[in-house]
Protein backbone atom coordinates (compact mmCIF):
# COMPACT_ATOMS: atom_id res chain seq x y z
CA UNK A 1 0.00 0.00 0.00
CA UNK A 2 1.68 2.93 -1.24
CA UNK A 3 0.63 6.73 1.04
CA UNK A 4 1.35 9.56 -1.08
CA UNK A 5 1.77 13.39 -0.47
CA UNK A 6 1.85 14.82 -3.74
CA UNK A 7 1.28 14.26 -7.76
CA UNK A 8 4.35 16.48 -8.07
CA UNK A 9 8.08 16.64 -6.33
CA UNK A 10 8.29 19.40 -3.75
CA UNK A 11 10.28 20.25 -0.45
CA UNK A 12 7.67 19.69 1.86
CA UNK A 13 6.16 16.60 0.32
CA UNK A 14 9.72 14.87 0.23
CA UNK A 15 10.01 15.49 3.71
CA UNK A 16 7.17 14.23 4.61
CA UNK A 17 7.54 11.21 2.98
CA UNK A 18 10.85 10.79 4.76
CA UNK A 19 8.79 11.21 8.32
CA UNK A 20 6.14 9.48 7.51
CA UNK A 21 8.22 6.03 6.33
CA UNK A 22 9.89 6.57 9.89
CA UNK A 23 7.06 6.95 11.80
CA UNK A 24 5.90 3.56 10.16
CA UNK A 25 8.86 2.04 11.30
CA UNK A 26 8.75 3.55 14.70
CA UNK A 27 4.96 1.67 15.00
CA UNK A 28 6.76 -1.90 14.90
CA UNK A 29 3.73 -3.09 13.60
CA UNK A 30 4.00 -6.75 13.15
CA UNK A 31 2.13 -7.25 10.06
CA UNK A 32 4.61 -4.85 8.16
CA UNK A 33 7.23 -6.60 5.86
CA UNK A 34 9.26 -3.81 4.42
CA UNK A 35 8.68 0.20 4.51
CA UNK A 36 10.32 1.74 1.85
CA UNK A 37 9.93 5.46 1.12
CA UNK A 38 10.74 7.44 -2.32
CA UNK A 39 10.81 11.07 -3.42
CA UNK A 40 6.98 11.89 -2.29
CA UNK A 41 5.40 8.37 -0.59
CA UNK A 42 5.55 5.76 1.77
CA UNK A 43 5.50 2.20 0.27
CA UNK A 44 4.52 -0.63 2.78
CA UNK A 45 4.32 -4.43 2.18
CA UNK A 46 2.55 -6.47 4.10
CA UNK A 47 0.74 -10.11 3.52
CA UNK A 48 -3.09 -9.42 2.89
CA UNK A 49 -3.56 -13.33 3.94
CA UNK A 50 -2.01 -12.09 7.23
CA UNK A 51 -3.88 -8.56 7.65
CA UNK A 52 -6.38 -7.10 5.28
CA UNK A 53 -6.15 -4.32 2.83
CA UNK A 54 -8.89 -2.32 5.25
CA UNK A 55 -6.68 -3.14 8.40
CA UNK A 56 -3.46 -1.76 6.76
CA UNK A 57 -5.84 1.31 5.68
CA UNK A 58 -7.46 2.29 8.96
CA UNK A 59 -4.09 2.16 10.52
CA UNK A 60 -1.77 4.44 8.11
CA UNK A 61 -5.07 7.10 8.22
CA UNK A 62 -4.94 7.02 11.72
CA UNK A 63 -1.29 7.38 11.88
CA UNK A 64 -1.66 10.01 9.37
CA UNK A 65 -4.16 12.22 10.97
CA UNK A 66 -1.26 12.44 14.00
CA UNK A 67 0.34 15.75 12.70
CA UNK A 68 1.42 17.69 9.75
CA UNK A 69 3.53 15.73 7.86
CA UNK A 70 4.56 18.59 5.48
CA UNK A 71 5.24 20.56 8.61
CA UNK A 72 7.93 17.61 10.16
CA UNK A 73 11.49 18.09 10.02
CA UNK A 74 14.65 16.66 7.62
CA UNK A 75 16.25 13.14 9.63
CA UNK A 76 18.94 13.43 11.95
CA UNK A 77 22.46 12.81 11.61
CA UNK A 78 22.55 14.44 7.85
CA UNK A 79 25.71 14.55 5.92
CA UNK A 80 27.27 17.14 3.72
CA UNK A 81 28.85 15.75 0.35
CA UNK A 82 31.24 17.26 -2.45
CA UNK A 83 31.82 15.04 -5.09
CA UNK A 84 34.72 15.65 -7.54
CA UNK A 85 32.62 15.59 -11.07
CA UNK A 86 33.90 15.90 -15.14
CA UNK A 87 31.89 17.75 -16.87
CA UNK A 88 33.24 17.12 -20.32
CA UNK A 89 31.04 15.15 -23.39
CA UNK A 90 34.10 13.19 -23.35
CA UNK A 91 33.18 11.04 -20.33
CA UNK A 92 29.41 12.94 -20.42
CA UNK A 93 29.05 12.84 -23.86
CA UNK A 94 24.80 14.03 -23.50
CA UNK A 95 25.95 17.10 -21.63
CA UNK A 96 25.62 19.54 -24.74
CA UNK A 97 22.14 18.25 -25.54
CA UNK A 98 21.22 18.34 -22.00
CA UNK A 99 22.06 21.89 -22.07
CA UNK A 100 20.45 22.71 -25.25
CA UNK A 101 17.00 20.86 -23.50
CA UNK A 102 17.62 23.20 -20.70
CA UNK A 103 17.61 26.24 -23.28
CA UNK A 104 21.61 27.20 -21.38
CA UNK A 105 24.83 27.12 -23.17
CA UNK A 106 26.88 24.67 -22.15
CA UNK A 107 28.97 26.92 -19.97
CA UNK A 108 25.88 27.77 -18.07
CA UNK A 109 24.68 24.73 -17.70
CA UNK A 110 28.16 23.30 -15.65
CA UNK A 111 27.85 26.04 -13.81
CA UNK A 112 24.43 25.65 -12.59
CA UNK A 113 25.14 21.87 -12.03
CA UNK A 114 28.14 22.80 -10.36
CA UNK A 115 27.14 24.87 -7.82
CA UNK A 116 23.66 23.85 -7.11
CA UNK A 117 23.56 22.49 -3.44
CA UNK A 118 21.14 19.06 -4.05
CA UNK A 119 19.56 17.04 -1.25
CA UNK A 120 19.09 12.90 -1.57
CA UNK A 121 15.11 12.84 -2.13
CA UNK A 122 15.32 8.69 -2.24
CA UNK A 123 17.59 5.92 -2.69
CA UNK A 124 16.52 3.93 -5.20
CA UNK A 125 16.38 1.85 -8.60
CA UNK A 126 19.66 -0.02 -7.70
CA UNK A 127 21.41 -0.26 -4.35
CA UNK A 128 22.46 2.84 -2.62
CA UNK A 129 21.47 5.16 -5.91
CA UNK A 130 20.29 8.92 -5.08
CA UNK A 131 17.55 10.81 -6.38
CA UNK A 132 18.64 14.58 -5.78
CA UNK A 133 16.87 18.11 -6.43
CA UNK A 134 15.99 19.96 -6.81
CA UNK A 135 17.20 22.08 -10.33
CA UNK A 136 16.14 25.42 -11.34
CA UNK A 137 13.10 24.98 -13.22
CA UNK A 138 15.15 25.17 -16.49
CA UNK A 139 16.05 21.55 -15.73
CA UNK A 140 11.98 20.39 -16.15
CA UNK A 141 13.65 18.20 -19.22
CA UNK A 142 11.88 15.20 -19.76
CA UNK A 143 13.74 11.70 -19.92
CA UNK A 144 14.64 10.50 -23.05
CA UNK A 145 12.06 8.50 -25.30
CA UNK A 146 14.50 5.73 -26.16
CA UNK A 147 17.16 4.26 -23.46
CA UNK A 148 20.65 4.97 -23.50
CA UNK A 149 22.10 1.63 -23.75
CA UNK A 150 24.31 1.82 -21.16
CA UNK A 151 25.62 4.75 -18.29
CA UNK A 152 28.87 3.64 -16.43
CA UNK A 153 28.84 3.40 -12.70
CA UNK A 154 29.41 6.66 -11.59
CA UNK A 155 27.50 8.62 -13.97
CA UNK A 156 25.56 11.82 -12.95
CA UNK A 157 22.61 11.92 -15.25
CA UNK A 158 19.62 14.95 -15.08
CA UNK A 159 15.64 14.82 -16.44
CA UNK A 160 12.39 16.67 -14.64
CA UNK A 161 14.93 19.09 -12.26
CA UNK A 162 16.55 16.18 -10.79
CA UNK A 163 20.06 14.45 -10.63
CA UNK A 164 20.73 10.78 -10.55
CA UNK A 165 23.96 9.14 -9.09
CA UNK A 166 24.25 5.99 -10.83
CA UNK A 167 25.18 2.65 -8.88
CA UNK A 168 25.84 0.94 -11.31
CA UNK A 169 26.34 0.77 -15.18
CA UNK A 170 22.73 0.10 -16.23
CA UNK A 171 20.47 1.06 -19.52
CA UNK A 172 18.72 4.23 -18.68
CA UNK A 173 16.50 7.05 -20.06
CA UNK A 174 18.18 9.61 -17.81
CA UNK A 175 20.83 12.27 -19.88
CA UNK A 176 24.64 11.63 -18.43
CA UNK A 177 25.51 15.47 -18.10
CA UNK A 178 29.02 14.77 -15.56
CA UNK A 179 30.89 11.63 -14.34
CA UNK A 180 32.26 11.08 -10.94
CA UNK A 181 34.49 8.46 -9.38
CA UNK A 182 32.00 7.83 -6.52
CA UNK A 183 30.59 4.61 -5.55
CA UNK A 184 27.29 5.04 -3.86
CA UNK A 185 26.97 0.80 -3.19
CA UNK A 186 30.08 -0.77 -1.79
CA UNK A 187 29.15 -4.57 -1.72
CA UNK A 188 32.07 -5.24 0.50
CA UNK A 189 32.08 -2.54 3.43
CA UNK A 190 30.17 -2.65 6.61
CA UNK A 191 28.00 -0.02 5.68
CA UNK A 192 26.87 -0.86 1.68
CA UNK A 193 24.83 1.74 1.01
CA UNK A 194 26.89 5.37 1.50
CA UNK A 195 24.56 8.11 1.07
CA UNK A 196 21.04 8.35 2.49
CA UNK A 197 17.91 10.65 1.98
CA UNK A 198 18.39 14.02 3.52
CA UNK A 199 22.04 13.96 2.48
CA UNK A 200 23.25 16.88 0.43
CA UNK A 201 25.51 17.36 -2.37
CA UNK A 202 27.59 19.52 -4.46
CA UNK A 203 29.07 17.99 -7.48
CA UNK A 204 32.31 20.09 -7.74
CA UNK A 205 33.47 20.34 -10.97
CA UNK A 206 37.06 19.26 -11.73
CA UNK A 207 39.23 17.63 -14.44
CA UNK A 208 39.59 14.42 -16.32
CA UNK A 209 43.16 13.86 -14.91
CA UNK A 210 42.34 15.01 -11.17
CA UNK A 211 39.83 12.78 -11.47
CA UNK A 212 41.29 10.00 -12.84
CA UNK A 213 43.73 9.95 -9.52
CA UNK A 214 40.71 9.70 -7.60
CA UNK A 215 39.55 6.83 -8.81
CA UNK A 216 41.93 4.92 -6.74
CA UNK A 217 40.31 6.44 -3.23
CA UNK A 218 37.35 4.64 -1.78
CA UNK A 219 35.48 7.55 -1.64
CA UNK A 220 36.30 8.79 -5.17
CA UNK A 221 37.79 11.98 -3.80
CA UNK A 222 34.42 12.91 -2.59
CA UNK A 223 34.61 14.68 1.10
CA UNK A 224 31.74 14.58 4.06
CA UNK A 225 30.97 16.98 6.60
CA UNK A 226 28.37 16.36 9.32
CA UNK A 227 25.27 18.46 8.92
CA UNK A 228 24.54 20.32 12.31
CA UNK B 1 34.86 -36.54 1.43
CA UNK B 2 34.10 -33.18 1.50
CA UNK B 3 30.24 -32.29 1.03
CA UNK B 4 30.66 -30.03 -1.80
CA UNK B 5 29.25 -30.15 -5.26
CA UNK B 6 31.59 -29.39 -7.96
CA UNK B 7 30.47 -27.68 -10.91
CA UNK B 8 32.49 -29.05 -13.99
CA UNK B 9 30.23 -27.37 -16.86
CA UNK B 10 28.00 -24.46 -16.49
CA UNK B 11 25.36 -22.80 -18.64
CA UNK B 12 25.66 -18.95 -18.56
CA UNK B 13 22.77 -18.23 -16.67
CA UNK B 14 23.22 -20.51 -13.29
CA UNK B 15 23.29 -19.02 -9.85
CA UNK B 16 23.06 -19.53 -6.16
CA UNK B 17 19.02 -18.43 -5.24
CA UNK B 18 16.91 -18.26 -2.40
CA UNK B 19 13.92 -16.41 -1.20
CA UNK B 20 16.06 -12.92 -1.52
CA UNK B 21 16.90 -10.20 0.73
CA UNK B 22 13.80 -8.30 1.59
CA UNK B 23 13.89 -5.27 3.80
CA UNK B 24 16.47 -3.25 1.41
CA UNK B 25 13.79 -1.56 -0.84
CA UNK B 26 14.45 1.66 0.81
CA UNK B 27 18.18 1.66 0.12
CA UNK B 28 17.82 0.54 -3.60
CA UNK B 29 18.09 -3.31 -3.88
CA UNK B 30 15.25 -5.12 -4.82
CA UNK B 31 14.41 -8.73 -3.10
CA UNK B 32 15.76 -10.95 -6.11
CA UNK B 33 15.83 -14.59 -5.15
CA UNK B 34 14.51 -16.86 -7.32
CA UNK B 35 12.26 -15.93 -10.04
CA UNK B 36 9.99 -18.93 -9.90
CA UNK B 37 8.86 -18.83 -6.20
CA UNK B 38 6.83 -21.79 -6.52
CA UNK B 39 10.07 -24.10 -7.80
CA UNK B 40 11.43 -23.57 -4.52
CA UNK B 41 8.16 -24.81 -2.65
CA UNK B 42 8.02 -27.77 -4.62
CA UNK B 43 12.23 -28.53 -4.32
CA UNK B 44 11.47 -27.90 -0.33
CA UNK B 45 8.24 -30.73 -0.60
CA UNK B 46 10.12 -32.66 -2.34
CA UNK B 47 13.21 -33.09 -0.32
CA UNK B 48 11.65 -32.31 3.08
CA UNK B 49 13.31 -29.54 4.20
CA UNK B 50 12.76 -25.44 4.59
CA UNK B 51 12.16 -23.48 1.49
CA UNK B 52 14.84 -21.26 2.96
CA UNK B 53 17.20 -23.38 1.45
CA UNK B 54 19.73 -21.92 -1.18
CA UNK B 55 19.59 -23.59 -4.71
CA UNK B 56 20.87 -23.88 -8.06
CA UNK B 57 18.29 -21.76 -10.31
CA UNK B 58 19.77 -22.64 -14.26
CA UNK B 59 18.17 -20.56 -16.85
CA UNK B 60 17.75 -22.20 -20.14
CA UNK B 61 20.44 -25.03 -19.82
CA UNK B 62 22.25 -26.61 -16.89
CA UNK B 63 25.58 -28.11 -16.63
CA UNK B 64 27.90 -30.86 -15.19
CA UNK B 65 27.73 -31.03 -11.70
CA UNK B 66 29.93 -33.50 -9.30
CA UNK B 67 28.60 -34.29 -5.61
CA UNK B 68 32.06 -34.38 -3.22
CA UNK B 69 29.69 -36.77 -1.17
CA UNK B 70 26.40 -38.84 -1.47
CA UNK B 71 23.75 -36.25 -0.97
CA UNK B 72 20.50 -35.88 -1.80
CA UNK B 73 18.75 -33.68 -4.58
CA UNK B 74 15.44 -32.55 -6.53
CA UNK B 75 15.07 -31.08 -9.86
CA UNK B 76 12.26 -28.37 -10.31
CA UNK B 77 10.85 -25.73 -12.52
CA UNK B 78 11.26 -25.76 -16.46
CA UNK B 79 12.12 -29.62 -17.27
CA UNK B 80 15.41 -30.14 -18.43
CA UNK B 81 16.84 -33.54 -19.41
CA UNK B 82 19.11 -34.92 -16.52
CA UNK B 83 21.21 -37.75 -16.35
CA UNK B 84 23.28 -39.42 -13.23
CA UNK B 85 26.22 -41.15 -14.95
CA UNK B 86 24.38 -41.15 -18.17
CA UNK B 87 21.05 -43.24 -16.89
CA UNK B 88 18.15 -40.36 -17.42
CA UNK B 89 16.49 -39.41 -13.98
CA UNK B 90 12.88 -37.94 -13.74
CA UNK B 91 12.38 -34.46 -13.48
CA UNK B 92 9.75 -32.75 -10.76
CA UNK B 93 11.38 -35.71 -8.44
CA UNK B 94 14.09 -36.54 -5.71
CA UNK B 95 17.11 -38.54 -6.10
CA UNK B 96 20.30 -40.18 -4.43
CA UNK B 97 23.69 -38.45 -6.31
CA UNK B 98 26.25 -40.88 -5.71
CA UNK B 99 30.03 -39.12 -4.87
CA UNK B 100 31.82 -38.76 -7.98
CA UNK B 101 28.84 -39.65 -10.68
CA UNK B 102 28.50 -37.20 -13.00
CA UNK B 103 25.29 -34.98 -12.65
CA UNK B 104 24.16 -33.94 -16.21
CA UNK B 105 21.84 -31.48 -16.75
CA UNK B 106 21.21 -30.21 -20.41
CA UNK B 107 18.60 -27.58 -21.97
CA UNK B 108 15.10 -26.70 -21.17
CA UNK B 109 12.71 -29.09 -22.65
CA UNK B 110 9.98 -26.35 -21.99
CA UNK B 111 9.96 -22.97 -19.83
CA UNK B 112 13.07 -21.31 -18.79
CA UNK B 113 14.34 -21.64 -15.42
CA UNK B 114 14.98 -25.20 -13.64
CA UNK B 115 16.28 -25.68 -10.45
CA UNK B 116 18.94 -28.01 -8.65
CA UNK B 117 17.89 -28.62 -4.80
CA UNK B 118 20.36 -30.31 -2.46
CA UNK B 119 19.86 -31.78 0.57
CA UNK B 120 20.56 -29.54 3.39
CA UNK B 121 20.63 -26.14 0.95
CA UNK B 122 23.92 -24.58 -0.31
CA UNK B 123 26.03 -23.10 2.25
CA UNK B 124 28.28 -20.73 2.52
CA UNK B 125 28.37 -16.82 3.45
CA UNK B 126 25.49 -15.02 3.54
CA UNK B 127 25.49 -11.17 2.64
CA UNK B 128 22.64 -9.43 4.00
CA UNK B 129 20.56 -12.15 5.39
CA UNK B 130 20.73 -14.28 2.37
CA UNK B 131 22.93 -16.15 -0.07
CA UNK B 132 21.29 -15.92 -3.35
CA UNK B 133 23.34 -13.92 -6.42
CA UNK B 134 21.55 -10.84 -6.98
CA UNK B 135 23.38 -9.95 -10.66
CA UNK B 136 21.60 -6.84 -11.14
CA UNK B 137 23.15 -5.56 -8.22
CA UNK B 138 26.56 -6.76 -8.28
CA UNK B 139 26.23 -9.22 -5.79
CA UNK B 140 27.91 -12.26 -6.24
CA UNK B 141 27.95 -13.74 -9.66
CA UNK B 142 27.18 -16.63 -11.94
CA UNK B 143 27.98 -20.30 -10.79
CA UNK B 144 31.61 -20.90 -13.48
CA UNK B 145 33.34 -24.18 -14.09
CA UNK B 146 35.17 -25.26 -11.32
CA UNK B 147 33.35 -23.71 -8.04
CA UNK B 148 32.59 -25.76 -5.22
CA UNK B 149 29.58 -25.09 -4.10
CA UNK B 150 29.59 -26.01 0.10
CA UNK B 151 26.33 -27.98 0.76
CA UNK B 152 25.15 -27.85 4.48
CA UNK B 153 24.11 -30.68 6.52
CA UNK B 154 21.05 -33.00 5.48
CA UNK B 155 18.46 -33.83 8.07
CA UNK B 156 16.94 -36.75 6.48
CA UNK B 157 19.37 -38.13 3.96
CA UNK B 158 18.03 -41.38 2.90
CA UNK B 159 14.24 -40.37 1.80
CA UNK B 160 14.61 -39.88 -2.09
CA UNK B 161 12.83 -41.40 -4.83
CA UNK B 162 9.53 -39.14 -4.45
CA UNK B 163 8.06 -37.06 -7.47
CA UNK B 164 5.86 -33.87 -7.34
CA UNK B 165 2.87 -33.88 -10.01
CA UNK B 166 4.17 -31.10 -12.43
CA UNK B 167 2.24 -28.37 -12.07
CA UNK B 168 1.60 -26.29 -15.73
CA UNK B 169 3.38 -23.10 -16.09
CA UNK B 170 6.03 -23.43 -19.00
CA UNK B 171 4.21 -22.83 -22.12
CA UNK B 172 2.80 -19.51 -21.18
CA UNK B 173 -0.93 -18.90 -20.42
CA UNK B 174 -3.16 -16.96 -18.95
CA UNK B 175 -1.99 -14.37 -15.98
CA UNK B 176 -4.39 -12.75 -13.39
CA UNK B 177 -3.34 -8.75 -12.73
CA UNK B 178 -4.80 -6.13 -10.43
CA UNK B 179 -5.31 -2.62 -10.64
CA UNK B 180 -2.17 -0.57 -9.28
CA UNK B 181 -1.73 3.48 -8.83
CA UNK B 182 -1.17 4.17 -12.28
CA UNK B 183 -3.84 2.19 -13.77
CA UNK B 184 -5.99 4.94 -14.52
CA UNK B 185 -3.20 6.89 -16.35
CA UNK B 186 -4.39 4.36 -18.95
CA UNK B 187 -7.75 4.61 -20.99
CA UNK B 188 -10.42 2.04 -20.72
CA UNK B 189 -9.87 1.49 -24.48
CA UNK B 190 -6.20 0.65 -23.16
CA UNK B 191 -7.10 -1.28 -20.67
CA UNK B 192 -9.13 -3.24 -22.62
CA UNK B 193 -6.86 -3.66 -25.03
CA UNK B 194 -4.24 -5.41 -22.82
CA UNK B 195 -6.85 -7.97 -22.06
CA UNK B 196 -7.60 -8.68 -25.69
CA UNK B 197 -4.16 -8.68 -26.82
CA UNK B 198 -1.96 -11.83 -27.23
CA UNK B 199 1.48 -10.96 -26.70
CA UNK B 200 4.50 -12.92 -27.28
CA UNK B 201 7.32 -13.53 -24.86
CA UNK B 202 10.26 -11.07 -26.53
CA UNK B 203 13.62 -13.17 -26.64
CA UNK B 204 14.79 -9.92 -24.53
CA UNK B 205 14.34 -10.75 -20.60
CA UNK B 206 16.45 -11.78 -17.87
CA UNK B 207 16.13 -11.61 -14.27
CA UNK B 208 14.82 -8.11 -13.79
CA UNK B 209 12.19 -8.63 -16.01
CA UNK B 210 10.82 -9.71 -20.04
CA UNK B 211 9.69 -7.71 -22.83
CA UNK B 212 6.60 -8.36 -24.39
CA UNK B 213 5.62 -7.82 -27.95
CA UNK B 214 3.19 -8.74 -30.79
CA UNK B 215 0.90 -7.25 -33.16
CA UNK B 216 -0.89 -3.92 -31.41
CA UNK B 217 1.38 -3.51 -28.11
CA UNK B 218 1.96 -0.27 -27.67
CA UNK B 219 0.66 1.15 -25.03
CA UNK B 220 0.50 5.21 -24.31
CA UNK B 221 -0.56 7.81 -21.12
CA UNK B 222 -0.47 11.62 -21.41
CA UNK B 223 1.47 11.24 -17.85
CA UNK B 224 4.27 9.59 -20.21
CA UNK B 225 7.95 10.81 -19.88
CA UNK B 226 7.46 13.16 -16.92
CA UNK B 227 6.38 10.96 -14.38
CA UNK B 228 7.86 11.08 -10.91
CA UNK B 229 9.95 7.68 -10.41
CA UNK B 230 7.58 5.62 -7.86
CA UNK B 231 8.78 2.68 -5.90
CA UNK B 232 7.96 -0.41 -8.21
CA UNK B 233 7.59 -3.80 -7.28
CA UNK B 234 7.87 -7.61 -8.84
CA UNK B 235 4.96 -7.98 -10.78
CA UNK B 236 4.71 -4.51 -11.93
CA UNK B 237 3.70 -3.96 -16.00
CA UNK B 238 5.84 -0.75 -16.80
CA UNK B 239 5.06 0.80 -19.94
CA UNK B 240 8.46 1.88 -21.18
CA UNK B 241 9.30 5.28 -23.07
CA UNK B 242 8.45 3.52 -26.79
CA UNK B 243 5.08 1.99 -25.21
CA UNK B 244 6.29 -1.35 -25.16
CA UNK B 245 5.37 -3.34 -21.81
CA UNK B 246 7.37 -5.28 -19.18
CA UNK B 247 6.78 -7.34 -16.68
CA UNK B 248 9.27 -6.78 -13.77
CA UNK B 249 10.78 -9.94 -11.98
CA UNK B 250 12.93 -10.61 -8.59
CA UNK B 251 15.57 -8.76 -9.68
CA UNK B 252 13.88 -5.67 -10.90
CA UNK B 253 15.08 -2.09 -9.98
CA UNK B 254 13.10 -0.76 -6.70
CA UNK B 255 11.95 2.32 -8.21
CA UNK B 256 11.07 3.29 -11.76
CA UNK B 257 9.44 6.52 -13.80
CA UNK B 258 7.57 4.69 -16.28
CA UNK B 259 4.12 4.32 -15.74
CA UNK B 260 2.62 1.05 -14.60
CA UNK B 261 -0.92 -0.51 -16.42
CA UNK B 262 -1.25 -3.26 -13.58
CA UNK B 263 0.24 -5.73 -11.24
CA UNK B 264 0.53 -9.77 -11.86
CA UNK B 265 -0.33 -11.22 -8.67
CA UNK B 266 2.15 -13.16 -7.08
CA UNK B 267 0.63 -16.54 -7.82
CA UNK B 268 0.43 -16.15 -11.28
CA UNK B 269 4.17 -14.20 -12.00
CA UNK B 270 5.90 -18.21 -12.14
CA UNK B 271 3.99 -18.03 -15.21
CA UNK B 272 5.55 -15.05 -16.86
CA UNK B 273 8.73 -15.64 -15.40
CA UNK B 274 8.72 -19.53 -17.36
CA UNK B 275 7.31 -18.47 -20.04
CA UNK B 276 10.07 -18.98 -22.74
CA UNK B 277 11.31 -16.86 -25.66
CA UNK B 278 7.59 -16.73 -28.34
CA UNK B 279 5.48 -18.09 -25.93
CA UNK B 280 1.83 -16.46 -25.70
CA UNK B 281 0.83 -14.51 -22.59
CA UNK B 282 -2.74 -13.00 -21.79
CA UNK B 283 -3.71 -10.75 -19.53
CA UNK B 284 -6.89 -10.82 -17.36
CA UNK B 285 -7.87 -8.30 -14.59
CA UNK B 286 -9.46 -9.23 -11.26
CA UNK B 287 -10.76 -7.41 -8.65
CA UNK B 288 -8.14 -7.23 -5.18
CA UNK B 289 -10.46 -9.89 -3.49
CA UNK B 290 -10.15 -12.03 -6.30
CA UNK B 291 -6.64 -11.20 -6.40
CA UNK B 292 -6.08 -11.85 -2.73
CA UNK B 293 -8.54 -15.22 -3.01
CA UNK B 294 -6.34 -16.64 -5.58
CA UNK B 295 -3.18 -16.09 -3.35
CA UNK B 296 -5.15 -17.82 -0.18
CA UNK B 297 -5.54 -21.14 -2.73
CA UNK B 298 -2.08 -20.57 -4.18
CA UNK B 299 -0.66 -20.88 -0.46
CA UNK B 300 -2.91 -23.59 0.50
CA UNK B 301 -1.82 -25.64 -2.76
CA UNK B 302 2.18 -24.87 -1.27
CA UNK B 303 1.41 -25.87 2.26
CA UNK B 304 -0.38 -29.32 0.64
CA UNK B 305 2.38 -30.16 -1.91
CA UNK B 306 4.04 -32.78 0.28
CA UNK B 307 0.49 -34.68 0.90
CA UNK B 308 0.59 -34.94 -3.19
CA UNK B 309 4.06 -36.49 -3.05
CA UNK B 310 4.03 -40.07 -4.95
CA UNK B 311 6.81 -42.71 -5.25
CA UNK B 312 8.80 -42.91 -8.01
CA UNK B 313 9.57 -46.08 -8.28
CA UNK B 314 5.45 -46.69 -9.50
CA UNK B 315 7.19 -45.96 -13.18
CA UNK B 316 9.71 -48.54 -14.35
CA UNK B 317 11.09 -46.20 -16.66
CA UNK B 318 12.13 -44.18 -14.51
CA UNK B 319 14.30 -46.35 -12.43
CA UNK B 320 17.87 -45.89 -12.27
CA UNK B 321 19.65 -49.25 -12.73
CA UNK B 322 16.36 -51.16 -13.56
CA UNK B 323 18.18 -54.43 -14.74
CA UNK B 324 20.44 -53.92 -12.24
CA UNK B 325 18.29 -54.20 -9.29
CA UNK B 326 17.00 -57.89 -7.93
CA UNK B 327 13.54 -57.72 -9.47
CA UNK B 328 12.59 -61.77 -8.42
CA UNK B 329 13.09 -62.60 -5.34
CA UNK B 330 10.70 -60.64 -3.60
CA UNK B 331 11.24 -57.40 -1.03
CA UNK B 332 12.96 -54.15 -0.87
CA UNK B 333 12.71 -51.52 1.41
CA UNK B 334 11.84 -49.03 -1.47
CA UNK B 335 14.26 -46.49 -0.69
CA UNK B 336 17.16 -48.37 -1.94
CA UNK B 337 15.98 -48.81 -5.57
CA UNK B 338 18.12 -46.14 -6.14
CA UNK B 339 20.81 -47.31 -6.06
Amino acid sequence: MLVSFGARLSEPANRAALAFGAAVERENWTWVEECATSLVSACLCFDPLGVSHETVRAHLSRLLQTRDWYAAPLPGGRRFWRIPTVYDPALAPQLPEAAAAAGLTRGQAVQALSRTRVRVQAIGFAPGQPYLGELDPDWDIPRQRTLTDRVPEGALTVAIRQLVLFAVSAPTGWRHVGQTAFRPFRPEADDPFVLRPGDEVLFERTDREKLSAMQEDPDGGAIAAAIP
Amino acid sequence: MTRDLLVRKAGPGVSVQDTGRPGHLGLGLSRGGAVDRLALAEGAALLGQDIACAVLEMAGIGGTFEAGADMRIALTGAPMRATIDGTPIAWNASHLLPAGAPLTIGAVEAGSYGYLHLGGGIDGPAWLGARSAHLAAGIGRTVQAGDRLPVGPDAAPGAVGMRLPASARFDGGTVRVVPSLQTDFFSPAQRARLESTAFRRDNRGSRMGIRLTGQDTVFHTEAGLRLLSEVVLPGDIQITGDGTPFVLLAECQTTGGYPRICAVLPCDLPIVAQAPPGALLRFRFVTLDEGVAAESRARDHIAGLRKTLTPLIRDPHEIRDLLGLQLISGVTAGDDLEG
